[in-house]
């Protein structure tokens, strides 16, 4: 691993992008910045402008609306990205994926590269998610 | 020449203030953590966030702004920030050059980096940038009265001198001027305007995270963010050790960088603080509060120096 793959693991800058969800993923998302678990540990920190960002958050199911959006995110998106699908929803739909505005699970739009499942994933689950994605390659 | 580029560059230049920058940077965000609860991040965060900015994101440009003044606006901030601080510190840490720090030069100095974030901030052509830019122009209005009138007061106190150098004389040869009511009052309006100069939380409704997203920075990726991240990081440092070198006595040689270390930490972790126990003001609050309430208490600080207090 080399220094600048180093800084880049070791300063994931998170964006959030709630699909149509019920909140429950991003209530334990926001979990994670607390004081109990304090992502900033491992230089996470959550950005407001995905200009500065390096890692989606995908959660929630992808609606034909929501679509567009996540796709105009995705190319906006200063390159390298990552990108990590949270929740049943996010990974492979859940129990919306039969239905008739759901415009497929994260992957089928833009190339995913973590999927934390469970509905919702507890904090830890999402902290060993990141931790794995910072250790990746 | 070559000893002027070593000033400029090196010591006290750009990489010694862009290192001090970024550890008070860390210590900024370790007492924000502990303040929380939290543990915070690792000593040498600031360096893992500058590296993965230059060196690994790609740069965005503005489609309908003006991409050549929109990269050089980072630019000019990272200059102007060395500039001031070079000028500081030189007189600080008694270095002789043929400058002895003319405050009025570092005061324009200073302003330099708002200026330039307001010029990248409107050329990347986003609303809430300009919304941000115009935030950033009130609050500049705000503050920098407070800050010329500080200035002026502190000359007035150490006898009518514009050079730096002979300021911290003057101290170092009597009292501190922290060390008197006119002085104390004139550190809390220096602290207050630091704080708006620096951005920081009951001023920060230029970036204002949760309603403009990041403001004037928004359109900003990889290396031109990096370059604004190290006009912040040299701001931080530079403006404490203004204060310090204008209110409360500089550096003494010896055993004195010590006591120097501990007086800019002191003033950071003051800042730190007011920022962890604030809400965000609204700009029309920001403004009343330094037309009217600092402006009053420099005001009265100058009569009370008139008086010899």
């Amino acid at each position: 691993m080399g220094f600048k793959d180093y800084c880049f693991r070791k300063s994931l800058w998170v964006f959030h992008f709630g699909g149509a969800s019920c909140n429950n993923c991003d209530i334990e998302i926001l979990d994670c910045l607390t004081p109990r678990h304090d992502l900033e540990r491992f230089g996470i920190l959550l950005v407001g402008s995905i200009r500065h960002a390096d890692v989606l958050l995908v959660n929630g199911s992808i609606n034909t609306r929501d679509k567009d959006r996540l796709l105009d995110l995705y190319r906006q998106a200063p390159k390298p990205i990552l990108v990590v699908a949270i929740g049943a929803c996010g990974c492979t739909g859940g129990i919306f994926a039969e239905g008739m505005t759901f415009a497929g699970p994260v992957d089928a739009i833009i190339p995913v590269d973590a999927y934390i499942p469970g509905c919702p994933p507890k904090p830890e689950a999402i902290i060993a998610g990141i931790v794995k994605l910072a250790g990746k390659k | 020449m070559t000893v002027n580029l070593f000033y400029f560059f090196i010591f006290p230049g750009l990489i010694f203030v862009a290192v001090a920058g970024a550890f008070l940077s860390w210590f900024d965000r370790k007492i924000s953590a502990r303040v929380q609860f939290r543990k915070g991040p690792p000593l040498l965060q600031p360096l893992y966030d500058f590296f993965k900015l230059l060196l690994v994101k790609e740069t965005i440009l503005p489609r309908h702004g003006s991409p050549f003044i929109f990269v050089l606006a980072p630019l000019l901030a990272v200059f102007g920030a060395t500039m001031a601080g070079v000028f500081i510190l030189l007189p600080l840490f008694n270095i002789s050059t043929g400058f002895r720090g003319d405050i009025l030069v570092i005061f324009y100095l200073l302003t330099l980096p708002s200026f330039s974030y307001i010029i990248g901030s409107l050329a990347s052509g986003n609303p809430l940038a300009a919304v941000g830019g115009s935030r950033e122009m009130k609050l500049i209005i705000s503050y920098e009265l407070t800050f010329i009138l500080f200035i002026a007061a502190v000359i007035m106190k150490s006898g009518q001198h514009f050079d730096l150098r002979t300021i911290i004389d003057t101290q170092q040869s009597g009292t501190p001027f922290i060390g008197s009511i006119s002085g104390v009052l004139l550190f809390v309006a220096g602290v207050f305007c630091i704080q708006a100069k620096l951005a920081m939380v009951p001023f920060d409704m230029p970036e204002a995270e949760a309603e403009l997203s990041e403001g004037i920075f928004i359109e900003y990726s990889g290396p031109p963010y990096a370059m604004i991240k190290l006009a912040k990081f040299i701001m931080l440092f530079i403006l404490p050790a203004f204060i310090v070198a204008l209110l409360m006595n500089g550096m003494r040689p010896g055993i004195g960088v010590l006591w120097l270390i501990l007086k800019i930490l002191g003033v950071v972790l003051l800042l730190v603080l007011i920022k962890n126990t604030n809400p965000r003001v609204k700009i029309k609050q920001a403004s009343a509060f330094f037309f009217i309430w600092m402006n009053l208490i420099v005001v009265i600080a100058i009569v009370l120096i008139a008086f010899g207090l």
